[in-house]
């Protein structure tokens, strides 16, 4: 198994949820952060001038994926989440050692 | 004189609309600051609204207006409100009980500190901002006070005009806050122009909202009395601040975009801009005075980012020249036919007004400058005017109140 966090953007986030939906993954987390790629900061008003963020909101949608999925999940979160501009993410894949679904007890791919 | 009814009513609901508006500054700054420092810079208002509101009664209501000592200060005849009572005063709005107008003003001496606040948040210590404020009401607000609207303070008798305190709250407040702000220092990472990002700029505008509402207390107030020229001033505060507004909105649209931050600023530019003459003006010089004061409070403001001062929330650049230029349109724009106790300006002739009104002005820019220099190095020297940087760091809602805005990350 693997994990997953997929670093998307903001409005991206019911197109990637119904993805991983459409593919049987319903599990996953969400969190707000801030971060930066390429496309750096953003320049926002003041009451006169200007002043620079150098952090975007973007969303951190963390989840565990079976190996067999991996790629396939991969695609349809790129495919999803994409609109072709600087600034739509990244995913990154961890190798996980195990997983527990603390209801049952259950471990291993069973807990996914 | 006997007390008349309507004017009381008036007098008191005014009172009560001045009262709201620190909270409306207190919200106006906060909403400005970073969120670390947001309790710390609404604290600083409402200090000030229990901590002037205590000696305006106990001794600087007298010293303001009290019986006149060579056109300099108020006597202490008035401390502790003795003879202030419920009979109307000889002197001083003589158709309300003399503890109404007493009230009334104390609402502005507590606003006119608070003002100042704008210029030290994130950085200045909480107990030197409370030891500033007692000793700049006493020594810069009471003696001002009572040049401009104390019966024989010195201004008054050289005849500049000022109706409801662009000279006494709008300058002495910039220029305070101005000369504060450069003895304390910029706010640690402003010089590497780190992003100092309003926290909430919905507290922002629900605080101007808050202003423009009690401004009609503050100018219309100020007639004194309830009839047609607490209407007059009523009718030209609202249209200064429109003017105002909509300006600010223009020039941050031809930056790029029209700014709510903007907007709200340019109204209280505006509201500044018309108080010293709201109720010596045709209310339609509300446009124009509106509208300058717009466009010289924005271009100030870029001036005072461009020396790299530190004064945060531009109290200089929005009251202190806003103010400066409302005290000088009053010379420009009265008419005697508007309010018989003022007198006719520029446009109908009498340049002489408006010589009177840059006397004013002169004279509290260099007096709330100069002096706010020293009682802030005295206070300096003696309890410190910053926090650690440690402190700073963390923020001065923790450092220096124990507590924090938006507490509850875990739910």
């Amino acid at each position: 198994m693997k994990k997953i966090e997929a670093i998307i953007r903001e409005e991206k986030l019911e197109a990637v949820r119904k993805a991983l939906e459409d593919n049987s993954y319903f599990g996953m987390t969400v969190s707000e952060v801030s971060g930066r790629g390429r496309q750096k900061g953003l320049s926002l008003q003041w009451r006169v001038g200007e002043y620079q963020v150098d952090f975007l909101p973007k969303l951190k949608i963390e989840a565990v994926i079976l190996d067999e999925d991996l790629s396939k999940i991969l695609h349809a979160i790129a495919k999803s989440a994409r609109t072709g501009e600087m600034g739509d993410g990244k995913i990154f894949v961890f190798p996980l050692d195990n997983a527990v679904r603390i209801r049952t007890g259950e471990d291993g791919d069973n807990a996914i | 004189m006997s007390v008349n009814s309507g004017d009381t009513a008036w007098l008191l609901v005014s009172s009560a609309l001045v009262m709201l508006m620190t909270p409306g500054v207190a919200l106006f700054y906060g909403g400005m600051v970073r969120r670390k420092s947001v309790l710390s810079t609404m604290m600083m208002s409402f200090a000030i609204l229990a901590v002037v509101g205590l000696l305006w009664v106990l001794y600087g209501y007298s010293l303001s207006f009290g019986p006149d000592k060579a056109g300099i200060i108020g006597w202490l005849d008035w401390a502790g409100l003795s003879q202030v009572g419920q009979e109307p005063s000889a002197v001083y709005a003589t158709t309300v009980p003399h503890l109404a107008f007493m009230i009334f003003q104390a609402m502005f001496a507590i606003i006119t500190v608070a003002l100042i606040t704008g210029a030290v948040v994130e950085r200045m210590k909480f107990s030197a901002i409370l030891v500033f404020s007692v000793l700049w009401l006493t020594v810069v607000y009471c003696p001002v006070a009572h040049w401009v609207w104390g019966d024989g303070g010195w201004l008054a008798k050289l005849g500049a005009l000022d109706f409801a305190g662009g000279i006494v709250v709008h300058i002495s407040a910039g220029v305070s806050a101005l000369a504060l702000a450069k003895l304390l220092g910029p706010r640690k990472g402003f010089l590497n122009k780190a992003p100092m990002e309003p926290h909430n700029i919905p507290l922002v505008a629900l605080g101007a909202g808050l202003l423009w509402f009690g401004w009609f207390g503050f100018n219309a107030g100020s007639a004194l009395t309830s009839g047609g020229l607490a209407a007059s001033a009523f009718v030209a505060t609202n249209i200064s601040a429109a003017a105002a507004a909509f300006t600010w909105m223009i020039l941050s649209w031809l930056h790029r975009r029209p700014t709510l931050l903007g907007t709200v600023t340019g109204a209280i530019a505006g509201l500044a801009a018309i108080t010293p003459a709201a109720g010596f003006v045709p209310p339609l010089a509300g446009i124009p005075i509106g509208i300058v004061a717009a466009v010289v409070c924005y271009y100030c403001m870029l001036f005072r980012m461009r020396l790299n001062i530190d004064e945060s929330l531009d109290v200089w650049a929005v009251h202190g020249m806003g103010g400066t230029w409302g005290v000088l349109a009053t010379g420009i724009f009265a008419s005697a036919a508007i309010n018989s106790a003022g007198a006719d300006g520029l446009l109908l002739g009498n340049a002489l007004q408006l010589a009177r009104q840059l006397a004013g002005v002169a004279a509290v820019w260099g007096y709330a400058f100069g002096v706010s220099w020293v009682l802030g190095k005295i206070v300096n020297v003696t309890l410190g005017l910053r926090v650690s940087k440690t402190e700073e760091t963390v923020g001065l809602d923790i450092s220096q109140h124990g507590e924090r805005a938006y507490g509850g990350a875990l739910r």
